[in-house]
This record gives structure tokens, sequence and C-alpha cells, in this order.
């Protein structure tokens, strides 16, 4: 098995890439289109890489599970994408965008990769511009830029609140060339269902058209898994219906290691839950927080006013309020990291303030930014004797400009009007930071199989910064694996097409025909959806956003059961050969099964809090996260065995030559 | 809520399929109009029988996946909505509502009330890009100011998300509000120019050969596409479509 | 050439505006009916015997004719192949104007009044003056012009001037929808179009009307 050899460059950090991009084979030309590469998933990660290989000449061949590469889930991305491109002149860099974000990770990311990361970050809007994305403008015609949560730059590139599909649709249309040209073959409603490796090297896939049901083979020199990430093991996230493991964990199963699987990003404006049909969470940019108070009632009988209906929140004066975060953070008061406006947000509903019927709801109150932004247009517009009811005019108007088309989703999703009531929000899962354990050419411990964006573990340690994901997605596909893939497939200029008729073919489809065969033939009585829920309520409970020891193992037990039951009773209605969302459900809840377990397992191993991840255990007498970086300044990285429960575990130290490191203060 | 449901089912892409009739209970006011087909669909599942099927993933209105035309409107009653975001607060309790597929010939029907609208994805090969390799060296992107006019309605055309709601809608099944916005947001474009006319050619050419039928501008395609794109783009088109074809040799 | 979707629909617009002109042009001589018998068959009479007219203007409006009833038919029928399975369920009112959904209907109804108009005037003309060769109350002689007697003469009956009436009310409609689209169709929908748009429904609306009022007007005053 692959030892853990992150491969990073020698020399200063902002040489490395160069040198290394200097220095790796090449292949020319000619022989690039002998060479087929397979790409699971066609986000941000995927389809920018391969219409990026497809453009240097290889022969790609793209899978997506949805209709269409344009609805990979990348395309609900709202705020922006940062890059160092300084054209604000407030003395951003390379080295600041670096910092930043391994800052922000709470400095459990991989120096070298963050560096490239930002060093690569203002190629991609140039060549986003160059491909017709619209991105916001000034009436001078150049780019404008916004700021984001923990950074001190205005480095956000935006295209009004659709950052995400105006990029991913850049990629697409890139794609769309290639696919036209031929050199991209698209497989649209197909899912990766198992990797195939041949002579210890990945070679391929099974992948079954959801279409027809019809199992296929399809091999290449190398494989790419741009899946994205694995929120949806809690069942309610904010990622889509689809968002799935499946391609990640069958690398993983196959000898890919799976690295800090519990640094998850939680975030803390989504609209709350409303009941137990609920299937997915929506977010609200975290861009509100720049304008609104976030509170829950001082006293608990006013809790129980406003849940009883007898009281609204608008009659409770400023005194009966507890603006909790500006009370626990006065300097960085409600633009607090993510992380930390989350967990202030779940202490103050575990402790029973919880403004609606489920309990899990706090206010986010636009009141007072009305007002103070109604005084300052009264005052430009020469109204000085204006009366309250004209500065609240005056002032709806300007949150109405900046968050309009928020507010409308909030009130076409809750029926309430924020502009006179306050929001109701409560964090939920979001994005995974962890991931498969690559090195710094993205390849995974299994020789030919890359992962590349949200599916990867690289770029944000523990925690990610907003507007980061977007430049990590179109980093790794547009400016990084089409350089390094190049440099492990020029051993394969001679190796001809991979043929589909081997052995390791025949083996991979029948485990796969077999276990679709298992779930249509087991006559259980529960929907794959009932088990699903049990897991994530489970992850959700006793691996979110607290974590302790106790916890922790009795979710591992519980997950163990839930997954025993599962094989044992669940029901596929339909047959193989056909179009069966169940029987997709089915195996992708299979996969959030096990990894469920290894998730909590990592959590329980890591008994420092850091980033998302933050433990009972580990915490300052001010009750904020303590990290332990005598002993937790690694990568957890771990191998499958046969069984997640035990899986081993592979440590790739961290190493900080260029930033020193701190304890993460917002108070 | 009580409602009773009137949904299209058809096995595959052969059969004829039929409406059939599902009363449903319990409904509340708050869920989507998806979740009350999750609902239905858990009923249907412990049972014992095939549930529904239907398309859907990002359930916030913007990956363009859901379908469904619902009491004869693309997405439902609601304005300015994909289905993932239309609400039962829409309906009354007693209501019966038709749920069917999108239909046209250019969407023939998957399964139920999944379409394949791939002919999307065709169209868009034949010229929905700008002819631009990856590469460290492209310009700098304030290199060519762009007005921001232009460069918000560019952005206005982007916004389309693909549902396909407007060829649903249109009572000729015409895809020129979708094919028009893929051509307004590059020919607005300094860097789609270059190419604006071959592209238009291109993707028109592609979009007649798909079986769509042809723009008589009624209008129901603007009013029924959940982002609101505006019927200028398909005036847009026209023109590029004209320029194009009289100055081409 | 016209192969394309968009070609045939610019053909279709084009069609529209010449025929729209000439809607005006024959209101304007038909409504100095009303004022002045004279000036009519003045008008009339250049109309019939100018070679200008007749054996370019005449072929030309033919043809245009022709040609917008034919291509309407032709992309009814294709749109109407762009889907093949009907709707169970369709409710177009709630996002466009009946107007604009029917204009086959509205075409075939105007169609049918075209026929009785050919019958009434066109082929009775044509058939006296280059058939019969009678060019009586056409050329200039004593017992002069003959136009606005024909006319007078047409509208007497009751049943026949109802028919007109209703042809011209779903003239109206056809162009409240028309109108505008011809604009759309050739690309224009800019900052004029709003006020384009009440000017065409004003078009829509007063053209059709004014052609009511000279049957009504004649039925009345023979």
């Amino acid at each position: 098995m692959a030892t853990l050899d992150s491969k990073i460059p020698e020399g200063p950090l902002k040489d490395k890439w160069t040198n290394h991009k200097n220095h790796i084979n090449v292949v020319n030309p000619a022989n690039k289109r002998a060479i087929d590469v397979i790409i699971v998933g066609t986000g941000l990660a995927g389809g920018s890489a391969a219409a990026s290989l497809a453009e240097m000449g290889y022969s790609v061949k793209a899978f997506c599970f949805q209709d269409s590469p344009r609805r990979a889930h990348s395309i609900a991305a709202q705020g922006g994408i940062n890059a160092a491109k300084n054209y604000q002149n407030d003395g951003d860099s390379t080295f600041r965008l670096f910092y930043d974000t391994v800052k922000g990770g709470d400095y459990r990311a991989r120096e070298a990769n963050v560096y490239r990361l930002a060093e690569v970050s203002a190629n991609i809007i140039d060549q986003c511009v160059a491909q017709g994305v619209p991105f916001a403008r000034d009436y001078g015609g150049l780019l404008d830029n916004r700021s984001f949560g923990g950074v001190l730059v205005s480095r956000t590139f935006y295209a009004k609140g659709q950052t995400g599909q105006q990029l991913l649709l850049g990629a697409y249309s890139a794609m769309n060339r290639q696919i036209g040209k031929g050199k991209i073959k698209m497989y649209n409603r197909h899912e990766m269902l198992e990797l195939v490796m041949v002579d210890g090297k990945a070679r391929g896939i099974i992948a079954r058209n959801l279409v027809t049901g019809e199992v296929e083979r399809h091999s290449a020199h190398a494989v790419v898994i741009a899946s994205g990430g694995y929120g949806n093991v809690f069942f309610l996230s904010t990622n889509a219906m689809g968002s799935n493991v499946t391609a990640a964990w069958r690398v993983h199963k196959k000898g890919a290691y799976f690295a800090n699987p519990c640094y998850t990003q939680i975030h803390p404006t989504c609209i709350p839950r409303s009941g137990d049909y609920q299937s997915k969470l929506t977010l609200m940019s975290e861009s509100l927080r720049n304008d609104g108070r976030i509170w829950v009632p001082k006293n608990m009988k006013d809790v129980e006013a406003i849940r009883n209906g007898s009281k609204k929140p608008v009659e409770l004066s400023e005194e009966e309020r507890d603006y909790y975060l500006e009370r626990r953070y006065p300097a960085f008061g409600n633009l607090v990291p993510r992380d930390v406006a989350s967990r202030a947000a779940k202490e103050r509903c575990d402790a029973g303030y919880g403004v609606n019927a489920t309990g899990e709801a706090v206010y986010l109150d636009f009141a007072s930014a009305i007002m103070r932004y109604g005084k300052e247009q009264a005052t430009i517009q020469h109204e000085h004797d204006a009366s309250d009811a004209r500065i609240k005019e005056l002032g709806t108007k300007v949150i109405e400009n900046k968050y309009g088309n928020l507010f409308q989703m909030y009130e076409k999703i809750t029926d309430d009007n924020p502009y006179k009531t306050p929001m109701m929000i409560y964090p939920a899962v979001h994005y995974t930071m962890g991931g498969i354990w690559v090195d710094y050419n993205l390849m995974t411990t299994i020789p030919g199989c890359y992962a590349t964006g949200e599916a990867n573990f690289s770029d944000h340690g523990a925690n990610r910064l907003g507007a980061s994901a977007l430049m990590q997605g179109l980093a790794d596909g547009y400016f990084v694996l089409p350089y390094t893939i190049g440099d492990y497939l020029a051993g394969d200029i001679r190796t001809g097409a991979i043929p589909t008729d081997s052995p390791e073919f025949d083996e991979a489809e029948k485990s796969v025909v077999d276990r679709l065969n298992k779930f249509i033939n087991n006559k259980g009585t529960k929907s794959v959806d009932h088990f699903h829920k049990l897991l994530g309520k489970v992850m959700w409970d006793k691996v979110g956003m607290a974590r302790d020891e106790k916890g922790l193992k009795e979710a591992i037990a519980e997950i163990r059961q839930i997954r025993e039951d599962f094989h044992k009773d669940v029901f596929v209605p339909g047959t193989v050969n056909e179009f069966n969302p169940e029987l997709e459900k089915a195996t992708r809840v299979e996969d959030f099964l096990e990894l469920g377990e290894l998730f909590a397992m990592d959590a329980l191993e890591r008994t420092e809090s850091c980033g998302g991840h933050f433990r009972e255990e580990s915490k300052t007498e001010e009750g904020e996260a303590k990290r332990d970086d005598d002993n937790f300044a690694y990568v957890a990285a771990w191998e499958w065995t046969g069984d997640p429960g035990k899986a081993k575990l592979h440590k790739e130290e961290l190493t900080f030559n260029d930033i020193e490191l701190k304890q993460r203060s917002y108070k | 809520m009580k409602l009773t449901l009137k949904i299209w089912r058809q096995k595959n892409s052969n059969d004829k399929g039929g409406i059939q009739t599902y009363p449903i209970d319990n409904v509340s006011e708050h869920m989507s109009f998806l979740e009350m087909m999750d609902v239905l669909n858990e009923q249907l599942i412990t049972q014992g029988t095939d549930p529904i099927a239907f398309d859907h993933d990002c359930r916030e209105g913007i990956c363009g996946m859901c379908s469904m035309y619902i009491n004869g409107e693309a997405h439902g009653p609601d304005r300015g909505v994909t289905t993932c975001q239309l609400h039962m607060r829409k309906f009354k309790d007693g209501d019966t509502i038709y749920i069917e597929p999108f239909r046209a010939k250019g969407f023939p029907v998957i399964k139920d009330l999944v379409v394949d609208r791939t002919a999307f994805d065709r169209i868009q090969h034949a010229g929905g890009f700008v002819s631009v390799n990856t590469s460290g060296n492209t310009q700098d992107a304030n290199a060519i100011p762009i007005p921001k006019d232009d460069a918000d309605k560019a952005f206005d055309a982007a916004t389309c998300i693909g549902c396909g709601a407007c060829v649903a809608s249109c009572k000729n099944a015409s895809a020129m509000l979708f094919v028009s916005a893929k051509v307004s947001q590059f020919s607005l474009l300094p860097q789609g120019k270059v190419e604006a006319k071959r592209r238009v050619l291109n993707m028109v050419e592609q979009m007649d050969k798909e079986g769509f039928g042809n723009c008589t501008n009624t209008g129901a395609c603007e009013v029924e596409c959940p982002k609101g794109i505006s019927l200028e783009n398909i005036a847009r088109m026209n023109r590029e479509y004209l320029k194009a074809s009289l100055a081409s040799d | 050439m016209l192969k394309s979707s968009i070609a045939r629909k610019v053909a279709m617009a084009l069609s529209a505006f010449f025929l729209m002109i000439f809607l005006l042009q024959h209101l304007a001589i038909n409504l100095t009916s009303v004022f002045s018998a004279e000036t009519f068959n003045e008008l009339s009479q250049f109309m019939g015997t100018n070679p200008l007219i007749q054996f370019v203007m005449q072929p030309v409006l033919l043809f245009g004719v022709l040609f917008h009833f034919i291509m309407g038919f032709v992309l009814e029928f294709r749109n109407r192949s762009s889907r093949s399975v009907n709707y169970v369920k369709n409710n177009g009112a709630a996002n466009s104007s009946w107007m604009s959904r029917n204009m086959i209907l509205s075409g075939l109804v105007i169609l049918a009044f075209f026929c009785l108009h050919f019958v009434d005037f066109w082929i009775p003309e044509i058939n006296t003056k280059f058939i019969q060769g009678d060019w009586t109350g056409v050329v200039a002689g004593e017992e002069g012009f003959r136009y606005f007697a024909e006319l007078q003469h047409k509208f007497v009956n009751p049943i026949r001037v109802g028919v007109y009436c209703l042809a011209f009310v779903f003239l109206a409609l056809h162009l409240l929808h028309g109108f505008n689209s011809a604009f759309q169709s050739v690309g224009a929908n800019n900052k004029y179009t709003k006020g384009l748009k009440k000017f065409g429904t004003a078009y829509a609306i007063l053209v059709p009307l004014g052609f009511i009022f000279i049957a009504l007007f004649h039925h009345f005053n023979h």
C-alpha cells in the first residue's frame, strides 16, 4: 500500500509551484490523443478540468448524475470568488490571500497547496472574463469587488447572488466547445459505482446509466474524482438532494485514504427547518450579517410567548433582547467567522431560547440597519425633519437594493416579510473541508486516481473562508490538475487503449451488479429515506456543531446499528433495468452509512477543537475553541481495511515555515 | 390540507402513459411542492408501489433540474419560482391539482414526470461558448472595460437556469427564449462578439433540428420563466440572426 | 432561404408590415367615400387604371396576401407538430392573451372574409375590365364613374354588412397581437417598444373600426 508522501516540492514557498511546473514531465501533443481521462463530476472542479484537458488534446470522458453538466451543485454558490488581484488598491497580495486562508482554516491546511491556490487565483478571474462570465462591474466598466467574512481586504468577485452559476456556466461553455468537437464525450445521467484498478493503477470505472439502468464499463489511463462534498451524510444540509459521497467512497474503499472526514462547515445563516417532511435546507448569503443583528429574547417568558404566538418579536424592547454575538464578541460582533456564529446560535437554542416551534431558530434583525440607512438617506436628501415612518421607508429601500433577492427568497419560503419582522435563521451543514487525501499533484494514494475540488481535502484546513470554494474548484480544474496529471500520464504514452474485457473489469462489474440486485431483492419494509433520516439525526445530534467523547462513541454504535437495520429492512421498489431514483438513493445512503462512522471516529480521535470541529473537552475558560498544535498539527488520513470501524490512521504532519501559528480570537 | 392529485404516469418513453389519481391528506401549507411529492412517494413506497419519478436536485431554484406542469402552468401558479420553490400555501384545502411533465417533441418523456432536456445541451454544443483555451496568460480581466449597462444585461440573460419552462409553456414548444438568452449573453460582451455571427447561425440551426417550434411572440415564456428572462432577448437574437444571415459570405 | 425558424418568422413579419400599410391606404381611400363621392370616384379611378398599380402593385399585393396566409398555415402546422402529446390541463390564459394564442383562428376568419370581399369587388372588377373589356364608368365618360354607386349598392344587404363588421372585429383581434409581434420578430424591442405598443393597440382598434364605420355609414345612408 502506498505511503503518505505529500510530494511538496523543495525550495522557497513562492517558487515551489513554478519550479515544479518547470520540471515535471509533459506529454507531447501527438500522444495526448491516445490517452483517455475519466472525470467524475462536472461542477467547477470537474467541468473546468474536463474542458482544459480536452483543449490540451486528451480524450476526456466526463460523467455526471444530473441531466446536464450545468446542474452540478457548484451552481448554488451565491456570494463570490476570491482572487488576489488587488484591484481595490487595499494592499492585497498572493501572500495575504494565502495567509488569510491558512489562518481561516485554523492552521490545518498544507502551506504549499494554499500558496499555490492564492498564486493562481488571479488567473481564474482572467480566464472567466475571457469566457464571457458576466461579473459585476462598476460604471467605469471595471470589475467590482466586495469584502467577505474573516478578511481585511476587498477581494471577492461576484455576479449578483449567483456567482456559482455564472462560473459554472463558464466552465460548462468551455466543455460545450470540446463536446461539440468530440474531444469530451459527455455521459449525462450516469453514476459512477465502482473504480476499476489494473495492476495497482486506476484504469476505469463502472457506471450505471440512470435512464436505462444498464451497467457500463469505461476505461481510461487516469480517473479524476470531482464529485463534491458529503454534507448530505447529515440528511438535512444545504447540499443538493443528489449530492453524495459515492464516487469518493468507492475510491476510498479501493485504497485511497480519506482525510479529515470530521471537518464540516456549518453555515450560520440558513432558513430553519419547518417540519419533519423537510428535505433540504436553504442558505441565505453570509453577506446578510453585514447589516443584520442576531438575537434571542433575554427572558424565558418572552420565548414562550413568541412560541405560542401571544407576542411578536417586534414588540420586545431593546432591553428584553439578547444580542448574544455582540455581547460575547464585542470586536467582531455579528461578523465573527461562520463556525463561531454557528456555535453561538446552538448554545442559545440548547439553553432553550430558540424562537420557533422546533426551538431551533434565532432572529436576524434588520430593523436597526433600516433606521440607520434611513437616517443617512434623509440627510443626503435634505429631509432633516423626516418622520420615523419616512426614515423607515428610505431605509427599507436601501436594504432592498442590497439584499432584495435574498429577502424575496426568504419570503417565498417562509411567507414572512423580513422587512417588517426579523428573519429566523439557524445553522446548517454547508460544506465539507475533509475529503480524499491527495498529494501536491492532487493524486490520491491510488496511482492514476486524482481528486479535485470539494472532493479532496487539501486547501481549507479545518474551516473554509467565504468565497474560497469556487476559487479552489476552478484552481484545481483549470490550473493545477491539467499540469500535474501530465507528469503521471507521461508514463502511459505507450500503453495504448485500456481494454474493458479484462478480469478486473469483469469482477468490478459483477460486484456492482450484485450490489444493485441485493437491494432490489431485499424484501424490506422501510424506504431508503427512512434510514437516511435516522443517520442524519445521529450525525446532527452527536457529530454536529459540538462533539464530545461520550456522544461520539454513542454515535458510532448507533450508526453501526442503523447500517445493520438498513441492510436488513430497506425496501427498494422497481427493477435494476429502468429509471429508478430509489435505487440510486439506496447505493448513496449505503455509502453514507459507512462514511458516517468514519466521520465520527475521526472526530473522536481529534480531541482538540479546531475550525469547524469543536470538542467540548477542548475549550478555553470562556468556552471558546482551543486548538492543540503540539499534538494535532497533522492531517488524519484514514485507510480502508474492510470495515469503517477498523480504518487505519495515517498522519501527515503539517509544518508551517512561513506562518506563525496563533490562537484565533474574535473578542 | 387534503388534496386530490392527478398525476401523469408513464413507465418509459415507449409507454403511452396516462393520468392517475392520488388522494393525499395532512399536507402542511409550509411544505414546498416537492416536499409534498416526497410525502406522497413515501406513502407509495410503504404501500409497496412504484413512487412517482420526478427531476429535482438543488431545491433552491438555481440548478434548473425540477420541472412539472402544474395545473396547466410550468412550475405552477406562482411567479418567478421553480417548482421546488413553490409552496403549498398557494393551494387551498380540497383542491385538485394536475401534475404533468414538460411536454414538447424536443423533450421526450423518460419516466412519469422526468423528461430528457439534452436538446438544450446540444444547442449549446453548437455555439454556446467563447472560443478561448485555458491559459494562465489570457489578458488581464480589466483589460477591456465593459459598460455596466451591457454587463448587467448580459448577466440578466445569463441568469437562465435552462429548466425548459419556456418550451413547456409555449403553445408552439419553441425554445427561442432559452436560445436567445444564451445568444444575448455572449453578443452583449466584447469577448463574445468575435464569433457572434457563427454562434447565432449555428445555435438556431441546431434549435430547429431538435424539433422545437417557431416563436409567435405570445409572451407566455417570459411570464412563466422562473428567472424573468425578457422577450428583449428574442428580439436581440432575431436581429443578430438577420445581421449574420445578410452579412454572411 | 426560408429554411430557418427565424427567417420564416421575419418573412411573416415583413409581409405583415406590407399588409398593414396597405390597410391604411385602403382605409384612407374608402374614408373619402363618406365625405365626397367625387373624390372617392377619382381616387378609385386612379387605382383602377394606373398601370403601375394595376400591373405592379396589384400582383405584389396578391403575392403578399397569399404569402402571409400560406406561411401562416405552414408555421401553424409545424408548431402543432412540435408537441406530439398535448397537455391534459393547460392554462394558457394565465400567461398569454387570447389573441396571441389564436392568430390562426382570426386569420382564418379574415381569409374567409377575403373570399367574400374578392367575390364582391375584385373578381367583378377584373372580370368587367379585363375579360369582358367593358371600361364603362372606368375611363372618363359622360355617364360618370361607377365606383361610388357600386359601393353603396353592396352595403344595402344587412347580412353582408353584419358579416363585414364581424370580420373586422377579427381583424382587430388579429392586429392587436400581430402589429407588435411583427416588430418583435424583426428584432425591434427597445426603449420605443412601450410607445409602439400603445400605437399598435390604437392602430389595431381604429383601422378596423374605420372600415366598420364606412360599412355602416353606407348601409344607413344610401
